[in-house]
């Protein structure tokens, strides 16, 4: 079985005043979200309470309202949270009142009222902790992409590390968009996976840039737009199929992980899709734009040639 | 071409079979058991304990499955948690005080299997369920506190040398000491500063006063507060003990910061209580000469405060503290004469010394005995003094409960804290959520890796299996690595397993791909899959380390949870190097190699351009 076959080279680079639009569109309207909607920052973030309680039956979500306005808590969100049983309760964080303990006042609350009532989880992040992550994820995307340009810089070019962060950075930041959009909670696990798709959505662009590179040595007589439009048909085939198997155990994921994977398995779609993409029509244009020529390449391998001439 | 020399395959067999051998423990499960180790050093574990519990269990009626004696504890599985709960609290009430006995779980994995160290990955809050704690130390309260002590003491030496003083205030981070002549001054300068080294002396003229003030030295402060964060371990470790639970994690975070996780712990309440009290004993002389009454209304004497007894009237007390809980070596709840609930003190040597020459010269006088808990003094009881009490034994009573007086009890056995405390993050997980979230993971990464090895066969049919194979060679030297260095499984490091799984087959995919197309090129079948294997090994090993460098990234900056996703993504990436290069090849070449005529790869169709001008 083969799925891709195709005759002649797919003129991608031709197509590159569209992508470019298509991606600078996606871009532009996710900034805007993130800006207009904001994220809807997780507890690990913003600071405050979260507790995740079970009923035995359904769970009557205005009872427990009334109950934790009773005790004159407000602001407080009152929801369901993966079945009817389990209901999720977040109380924001406040600075004068020392939340540590507000966990067992509402628990305590929660338990005169109905006895079957299962305390699931408690989380309780204090502001300070709160701003720290949000200082540390930060700096972790920071150090990744100084990383992954130093790598890709090293490896091949400084042209290529600039051209993988870039489509890669779009990535990142249409991820954020979508989680701004649709205002699903950005958690700190949301995060990790967001880190990891940059890692893992890099190694498509130094696929298709190892054999760019391997193409400016075979291919002496073709153009650069030739040269890459061929690197970027060539591998296709295993960009699609390996994404579509990290898919399936996304998939999976989505399925079977439950509510607390649910959001990282969704960050993880977005990357991998994006990430298709973004390495072959986002990556390799700005290669282009960037002025990427045979000589960049190819140099190295003459001067090691007249050193060899040299007695 | 494709052949293997023999110390490769053994590698490959060896690596395999060490990876079976550490992943193993993690199928037995773990069953609920007891756990009793001693408090004190005076409490022995030995075989005649182990001859008690087995009696004690035997006349409950609660069978162990199994019991052993193991590094100075007690431990006793059993089949159920229902059962495991009754024998805790039978365990408890025949031991007494001396022992904790506390619920865990343990391995069911064969003694042979423990003997090679071969143990089940330990599994971390939000999967056995249990409370993780961040506690902050307050730093300020620390020095502060410290000043409090050099303040106290300075009264006492200024009084010992019969040097003067008209007053000692201590107000924010100074002490500060008013004399009535520059002579008494200097004299006292000369003292304190030989006898307290921490102290930073500085001489002032205020409105014709001669002011001496006092404040803490640059690295007395950094000393202090170090000591302060380290005594506070050391606290909230006695703490955690009399709570009895079983491997407790108790370590600094940062400068001013203790992570505390405690597994299987449900009462989160009581666990918060117990470590978020600061309860100190300080004991006070009533000051009976002068006048309640005045105080009362609002002129308070110099060098008294006010206060009210536990459920009595209010007191002057003198503000001098005679002995502090420091001095304390054991308490215990008990009863007193009355049958009222009481607790009773022993005091060290120093502190019983005290308090036999306090007692001698201030019978007939009232002392009190106070209790402070975050700055909230308490006047627990203010007896009159009847006799000189020598021994050091002391017996607190004072219209408590029993419950008041167990808590009481633990709080000033365990030891005071340096420095207040507050918790600034907390992270609990019951324990039917750590058994879904397990349930989760598990079912994501099968279901995955049951796709993906389902779409590999069909798409690449032998090498498309043989890749599959490298995949769950690849997870079983994952787990058994994770187990061997005994890192804490996360629900987020579950997803890390399956993320890596997917990401793995990458390498393969390339490879596959690679051969494809060297037979495209028109590649013999054996040079093709030695070209192909050869030419993506560049490639798998550039994508690799760009994902590695985000799992670094991740690690170090990363908390909690998303540090164990990090080190799970980081050494499934070295597995999946070895193994999709490596074992793959390996298979292959032992499947392969050897045939000197080899028509066609089973790799699934290989199509060519009719039009092939290349």
């Amino acid at each position: 079985m083969e799925f891709f076959r195709i005759k002649r080279d797919i003129p991608f680079m031709s197509w590159g005043k569209y992508t470019t639009a298509i991606s600078l569109a996606t871009f532009v309207l996710s900034v805007f979200f993130l800006f207009s909607k904001g994220l809807n920052l997780g507890v690990d973030f913003t600071g405050g309470t979260v507790m995740e309680v079970g009923y035995s039956q359904t769970a009557d979500l205005g009872k427990v309202r009334s109950i934790i306005a009773k005790l004159g808590m407000t602001d407080v969100s009152v929801q369901n949270f993966g079945t009817s049983r389990d209901i999720l309760i977040r109380l924001p964080a406040k600075p004068d009142v020392s939340s540590a303990r507000l966990s067992e006042t509402v628990m305590a609350a929660l338990r005169q009222n109905d006895n079957s009532v299962e305390m699931r989880r408690v989380e309780f992040v204090g502001p300070q902790v709160g701003a720290e992550l949000v200082e540390n994820g930060a700096l972790a995307l920071l150090i990744v992409s100084l990383g992954i340009v130093a790598y890709l810089a090293m490896r091949f070019e400084w042209k290529f590390g600039v051209a993988g962060i870039i489509a890669n950075l779009h990535d990142v930041v249409i991820i954020l968009g979508f989680f701004a959009f649709f205002q699903w909670e950005f958690s700190l696990t949301v995060l990790a996976a967001i880190l990891a798709i940059l890692g893992y959505s890099v190694n498509e662009s130094v696929v298709v840039f190892d054999r760019i590179r391997e193409n400016f040595r075979k291919m002496r007589k073709a153009t650069v737009a030739q040269t890459i439009d061929n690197a970027i048909t060539r591998t296709m085939s295993r960009t699609i199929i390996t994404h579509g198997s990290t898919q399936m155990v996304v998939v999976s994921m989505l399925l079977f992980g439950g509510e607390a994977l649910h959001y990282f398995a969704l960050a993880l779609t977005i990357g991998i899709l994006f990430g298709i993409y973004s390495s072959v029509l986002v990556a390799s244009p700005i290669l282009m734009l960037l002025g990427v020529s045979r000589e960049d390449i190819v140099k190295p391998e003459k001067k090691e040639e007249t050193t060899e001439a040299l007695p | 071409m494709n052949r293997y020399p023999l110390w490769k395959y053994l590698i490959i067999v060896v690596s395999v079979l060490l990876g079976l051998l550490y992943t193993l423990p993690n199928f037995f499960g773990e069953s609920p058991a007891v756990q009793v180790s001693p408090l004190r050093s005076a409490a022995k574990v030995d075989t005649a304990l182990l001859q008690r519990v087995e009696d004690t269990l035997k006349k409950a009626n609660l069978p162990a499955s199994g019991m052993f004696l193991e590094a100075g504890s007690i431990k006793a599985r059993f089949t159920d948690t229902d059962m495991q709960l009754k024998a805790k609290d039978a365990l408890q009430s025949a031991l007494g005080n001396n022992y904790v006995v506390a619920l865990n779980l343990l391995p069911n994995s064969p003694q042979w299997l423990t003997g090679i160290g071969a143990l089940p990955m330990y599994l971390g809050l939000d999967l056995r369920g249990g409370v993780h704690f961040m506690l902050q130390v307050d730093m300020q309260g620390a020095l502060s506190k410290a000043l409090d002590r050099h303040s106290a003491d300075i009264r006492g030496s200024l009084r010992e040398q019969k040097i003067q003083y008209a007053g000692l205030d201590k107000e924010g981070s100074q002490i500060t000491v008013k004399f009535r002549d520059a002579e008494s001054r200097a004299k006292a300068e000369t003292e304190i500063s030989k006898t307290y080294g921490d102290l930073s002396l500085r001489q002032q003229d205020v409105s014709g006063e001669f002011h001496l003030t006092a404040t803490l030295k640059e690295e007395a402060q950094k000393r202090i507060q170090n000591s302060a964060v380290q005594q506070n371990i050391t606290t909230l470790r006695n703490r955690v003990n009399e709570l009895g639970v079983a491997e407790p994690i108790i370590q600094q975070a940062g400068a001013d910061r203790v992570v505390v996780q405690l597994p299987g712990v449900q009462d989160t309440a009581k666990a918060k209580d117990i470590l978020g009290r600061t309860a100190t004993l300080e004991v006070r002389m009533v000051d009976e000469e002068r006048d309640v009454e005045a105080a009362l209304r609002g002129q308070i004497p110099f060098g008294t405060e006010l206060h009210t007894e536990r459920g009595g009237g209010p007191l002057l007390l003198k503000k001098q503290v005679v002995l502090t809980g420091d001095r304390i070596n054991d308490a215990q709840a008990g009863f007193d004469s009355n049958n009222q609930p009481a607790v009773h003190i022993n005091l060290d040597n120093n502190g019983s010394r005290i308090f036999k020459q306090l007692t001698r010269d201030n019978i007939g006088k009232r002392m009190a005995i106070l209790l402070i808990e975050k700055n909230q003094v308490e006047v627990v009881t203010a007896p009159v003094i009847r006799e000189e009490i020598g021994g050091g034994r002391v017996q607190i009573s004072g219209r408590m409960t029993s419950e008041e007086a167990r808590d009481v009890a633990l709080l000033l056995r365990a030891g005071a804290l340096a420095a207040p405390m507050d918790i600034i993050e907390e992270r609990t997980v019951g324990p039917s959520l750590g058994a879904d979230n397990i349930s989760r993971g598990f079912n994501s990464t099968l279901y995955g890796f049951l796709a993906v090895a389902v779409f590999m066969s069909i798409y690449y049919l032998m090498f498309g299996f043989i890749s599959v194979m490298a995949l769950g060679v690849n997870l079983l030297l994952l787990i058994g690595l994770l187990s061997i260095l005994q890192a804490t499984l996360t629900l987020p490091g579950m997803a890390a397993i399956a993320l890596t799984l997917g990401m793995a087959i990458d390498a393969n995919v390339l490879i596959n791909e690679r051969i494809r197309d060297e037979l495209r090129n028109g590649l013999s079948p054996q040079a093709a899959i030695n070209a192909g294997y050869e030419r993506a090994f560049g490639t798998i090993l550039d994508s690799n380390i760009t994902t590695l460098i985000s799992g670094i990234a991740l690690f170090a900056f990363g908390s909690g949870p998303v540090k164990g996703f990090a080190v799970v993504l980081c050494l499934g990436i070295l597995t999946s190097m070895f193994s999709a290069v490596m074992v793959s090849r390996g298979i292959v070449n032992l499947m392969y190699g050897s045939r000197r005529k080899l028509e066609k790869v089973p790799i699934g169709q290989v199509w060519k351009p009719v039009s092939d001008k290349r």
